[in-house]
């Protein structure tokens, strides 16, 4: 079990996570948890309507009673619009002219008590004149359809057109071309921990923030604009972050401004801490979008050319949605050599609650309707499964060596193959019947991109400062959600300075002492914040070196440092334990000071920028790769289906860090996210309402059904990545449903290729099989 | 209001205490913002997630579906009560050692309702950890690594290695 990898003396063997003692014992904090002196309590007051004219507001019953300190309203940000990015601002930080989804926020009421605050939301009176909505893509796209936003013709949120190679022309010479169209379900992301946030300003332009932000430099960004401060005056402090996942920890929400404006206006701290309802209604989802693709293959089962067409439902307000369809397509061949591919998407506004980011971002989408269709394929071609991805699959690149995909993105380590072999030699169990329970395996390949580039926003620093004592603080502005990757920092400073993990304290995020970071999206924070912080441990180990080198009259070249100690290379017995050099270059007159910093300037190398309107460029400093076979149990009476503890996934990640904490990532990002999106996930919604916000009613995925993942490690050591590392996690989130997919096609002979596949679909697909039988 | 206060009368990490609570309060508002235990934490109040797990008499309970009244006279140990001072308790060990903990947000309602598991099963079978934790929702970790923890604790328990 314990498993190793590399000849490192920290890194690439199982470490315990930095916080896990904290999180095990009930000390650490989330935001939640947190108080603060003399603070009052906020309630957001939301919407009934999905969309509605706001005629009037009237909050003066609520201000009148007892305990209330303050109420504010959209208009108290004096036509402020926030967004993902400067062209796609469109959205208020409380709703002023209209709602565009339903429980929008509207206003929100700061007072002594969080039930006095409710209170006094029911007492604001708000005239609003119904309007009619669109609750889905295709009632969106309809000519006269109600408009989201008045200056948006179309409803259209965001398009893309590329064409790479001659695709058509390819299609029509094809041996064969699979055609069939795919949905993927409205999910929420899963975290547990709904968010919260208290905000207060020490003076008139000073403002501090603490709340469950997995990017804490968004807000920071956001709120400067906002309240019009400076960046140097928005303080913003991170507690422990439970899960994020992409989309609302990342942005904001209602609830968020309306704290800052409550405490401005109030000279008080206050506190919003939302409920599973409120998440479950009005945080960011995964896009649910409805896939057409051709896949045309040569007789052999070699891929000609891929054509995506894509319809996307976005939600009331863009968001990152640009992001989201760009990634649908980035990677349409990847794992595979896909000489040429056109891809169509088109994301709509609608009344529904915003879509956004999540786990495995956009290609989870696309690789979900690729992979079925590899395996429809292979069934026509008389081939084998794994067979035909085999054949197809791009080889790993030869070290020196770089792999170009037609729309130019550029992979130097690939390990798809030994993932995928691995996998098949793994799996020892076979398709079976045993009364009414059919049991079948499927197979999915896939990959994701790591330290993701943006052209804005995207770099990032770390510092270190080492104590006199000798004792080191590592600041970063990157955030641990529960990736681990504060551990991986830590190891990589204690890596490279030659001393132990004990020896280093990681500090949270608080923007007036950490150097700013884009965030935790895109697996990006091993791959940059992980450079930055090698080279910032590398400066300050420069400095200490210098020292040494004069303590022992040698060259700085001459000297290093290990296992706490420092000495000459070539006499290893002159040496000085680590306290000792730390002391006397803090203490040898004048005195040093030793604050080590660095940058993250991976990726720039060979790469080029992503471009959204061509499809083109590195969005991935490098790109992970997975391989998985699942086994499900499908009960042919009732259609309920269920992974079988025969679960193998093989994952490329360039070189495990930290093996345990790779395999927790890989077997949380293949449940979680994706058999939850395969069997259990969906929001159902009728006219703009959530008709499931609760999570017995929205089925998350739990432990009774839990599939053993066994995890298999395979190493390619990429040069783009710190240590040779890639990402962990979305890769699995992406291979999973595919798998989980093509398993209950194998036991049963059903395609689901809308998922999830809950039991009533299933057994309604196995009744139609049966009867179409019968016909015959 | 006042005069609906009830009195309530429990222990709590083994310290006995007096309260005067309206009745609709609930024990994880006891927990949390009386005598500031935040380990407890709130994910649903449905009774759904188990984020809130404390023991009540050794039992599993989700604290956000029982009132605080309904304590009264009992044990109640939350998650600051497991560990014997710096000792963590087997259970909290084999999870930070073996690698079972994501975001943490679960982690207390899942040691929690493994101890209560182990108190009154040593040896329990993988489908009954299984069974004692699906009420524990986790949103990140895949469970694999906490059942496995949970079965190295059992062990330990018993005197095994």
């Amino acid at each position: 079990m314990e498993e190793t990898f590399g000849n490192f003396a920290i890194i690439g063997k199982p470490m315990p996570r930095v916080e896990a003692r904290a999180k095990v014992t009930g000390q650490a904090k989330y935001a939640a948890d947190i108080e603060v002196a003399d603070m009052l309590w906020g309630f957001v007051k939301r919407s009934p309507y999905a969309h509605a004219r706001i005629l009037n507001i009237d909050a003066s019953k609520a201000e009148k009673l007892p305990g209330v300190k303050a109420v504010t309203t959209g208009k108290d940000f004096g036509g402020f619009k926030w967004g993902w990015s400067g062209p796609t601002r469109d959205e208020e930080p409380l709703a002023v002219e209209k709602v565009r989804y339903q429980y929008e926020g509207v206003a929100a009421v700061a007072a002594i008590s969080e039930d006095i605050a409710e209170e006094a939301c029911d007492l604001i009176e708000i005239d609003y004149e119904p309007l009619p909505g669109v609750f889905d893509p295709f009632e969106a796209m309809k000519e006269g359809a109600p408009l989201v936003h008045d200056d948006r013709p179309g409803n259209i949120t965001v398009e893309y057109h590329w064409s790479f190679g001659e695709v058509d022309k390819l299609l029509a010479e094809s041996y064969l071309v699979q055609e069939d169209t795919f949905q993927t379900p409205r999910m929420a992301k899963g975290y547990l921990e709904t968010p919260s946030a208290i905000a207060y300003w020490p003076d008139d332009d000073h403002v501090v923030y603490i709340g469950a932000k997995g990017s804490p430099y968004f807000p920071y960004r956001i709120l400067s604009r906002c309240f019009n401060l400076p960046l140097s005056n928005v303080r913003i402090i991170q507690p422990t972050i439970g899960s994020d996942f992409g989309g609302t920890k990342n942005d904001m929400t209602p609830a968020d401004f309306s704290v800052v404006m409550l405490a401005k206006k109030t000279g008080r701290p206050v506190k919003i801490t939302t409920t599973q309802f409120d998440t479950l209604t009005t945080d960011l989802r995964r896009h649910p979008m409805w896939i057409t693709m051709k896949t045309g293959v040569t007789k052999d089962g070699i891929l000609t050319a891929i054509h995506t067409k894509i319809v996307s439902d976005g939600g009331a307000y863009t968001r990152m949605s640009p992001l989201t369809h760009y990634l649908t397509g980035i990677c349409m061949g990847l794992p595979y050599h896909l000489p040429a591919f056109k891809h169509d998407v088109v994301c709509y506004f609608t009344n529904n609650p915003s879509s956004a980011a999540m786990r495995g971002h956009g290609i989870y989408h696309t690789a979900f309707a690729r992979e079925c269709q590899m395996d429809m394929i292979a069934e026509k071609l008389g081939m084998d499964r794994v067979e035909i991805r085999l054949k197809n699959l791009i080889k790993n690149p030869k070290p020196g060596e770089i792999y170009e995909t037609v729309n130019k993105l550029h992979v130097a380590t690939a390990g798809t193959e030994e993932c995928l072999e691995k996998v098949r030699d793994a799996v020892n169990w076979k398709k079976r019947q045993d009364g009414y329970k059919a049991y079948g395996t499927g197979y999915a390949s896939g990959t994701y991109l790591s330290g993701t580039n943006l052209s804005a926003h995207n770099a990032c620093a770390a510092i270190i400062r080492v104590c006199e004592d000798g004792s080191v603080n590592y600041l970063t502005g990157a955030t641990d959600v529960g990736q681990g990757s504060d551990t991986v920092m830590c190891a990589f400073v204690a890596e490279v300075l030659g001393i132990t993990m004990k020896d280093i304290d990681i500090k949270r995020v608080d923007s007036a002492f950490t150097p700013v970071d884009p965030g935790s999206y895109g697996s990006r924070v091993t791959v940059l914040a992980g450079h930055a912080a090698i080279n910032a441990a590398q400066d300050a180990k420069d400095q200490l070196l210098e020292v040494a080198a004069q303590q022992f009259g040698v060259k700085q070249a001459e000297v290093d440092i290990k296992d706490r100690l420092a000495f000459v290379k070539t006499e290893p017995s002159r040496n000085m334990p680590w306290e000792r050099l730390v002391r006397i270059a803090c203490y040898e007159a004048p005195g040093k000071v030793i604050i080590g910093r660095g940058y993250s300037t991976k990726g720039g190398v060979g790469h080029t920028l992503a471009d959204f309107s061509r499809g083109v460029g590195d969005i991935g400093t490098n790109y992970s790769f997975t391989a998985q076979a699942s086994e499900v149990e499908v009960d042919t009476e009732t259609g309920v289906v269920k992974c079988t503890d025969n679960s193998v996934i093989a994952h490329d990640c360039g070189f495990p860090l930290n093996p345990p904490a790779v395999e927790t990532q890989v077997q949380g990002g293949a449940y979680h996210q994706g058999v939850s999106a395969a069997l259990y996930e969906e929001f159902k919604m009728d006219q703009g309402q959530t008709l499931n916000p609760n999570l017995v009613d929205y089925m998350r995925p739990r432990a009774n059904e839990a599939p053993m993942s066994q995890v298999l490690h395979v190493v390619t050591n990429d040069p783009y990545g710190p240590f040779g590392a890639k990402e962990a996690s979305e890769g699995s989130c992406c291979s999973a449903p595919p798998a989980v997919i093509s398993a209950i096609y194998d036991a049963t002979g059903v395609w689901i290729k809308d998922l999830p596949a809950q039991p009533e679909k299933v057994f309604r697909a196995l009744k139609a099989k049966k009867e179409k039988k019968q016909k015959k | 209001m006042k005069g609906e206060l009830k009195e309530l009368k429990l222990t709590v990490n083994g310290k006995s205490y007096e309260f005067k609570v309206k009745p609709k309060t609930l024990l994880v508002e006891l927990l949390r913002n009386e005598l500031k235990l935040t380990g407890a934490k709130i994910g649903c109040l449905d009774s759904a997630c188990g984020a809130c797990t404390v023991n009540v008499d050794g039992k599993a309970v989700r604290s956000c579906s029982v009132l605080a009244l309904q304590a009264n006279g009992r044990k109640v140990t939350t998650i600051e009560g497991v560990a014997d001072g710096d000792k963590l308790h087997p259970i909290q060990e084999a999870m930070v050692e073996y690698g079972a903990i994501e975001c943490g947000f679960c982690t207390p309602g899942m040691v929690m309702s493994a101890r209560a598991l182990l108190g009154e099963n040593p040896a329990p079978s993988r489908e009954e950890i299984r069974e004692a934790i699906q009420g524990n929702l986790c949103a990140d970790e895949g469970y694999v690594k906490y059942i496995e923890a949970i079965e190295i604790a059992a062990k330990k328990m018993r005197g095994g290695n």
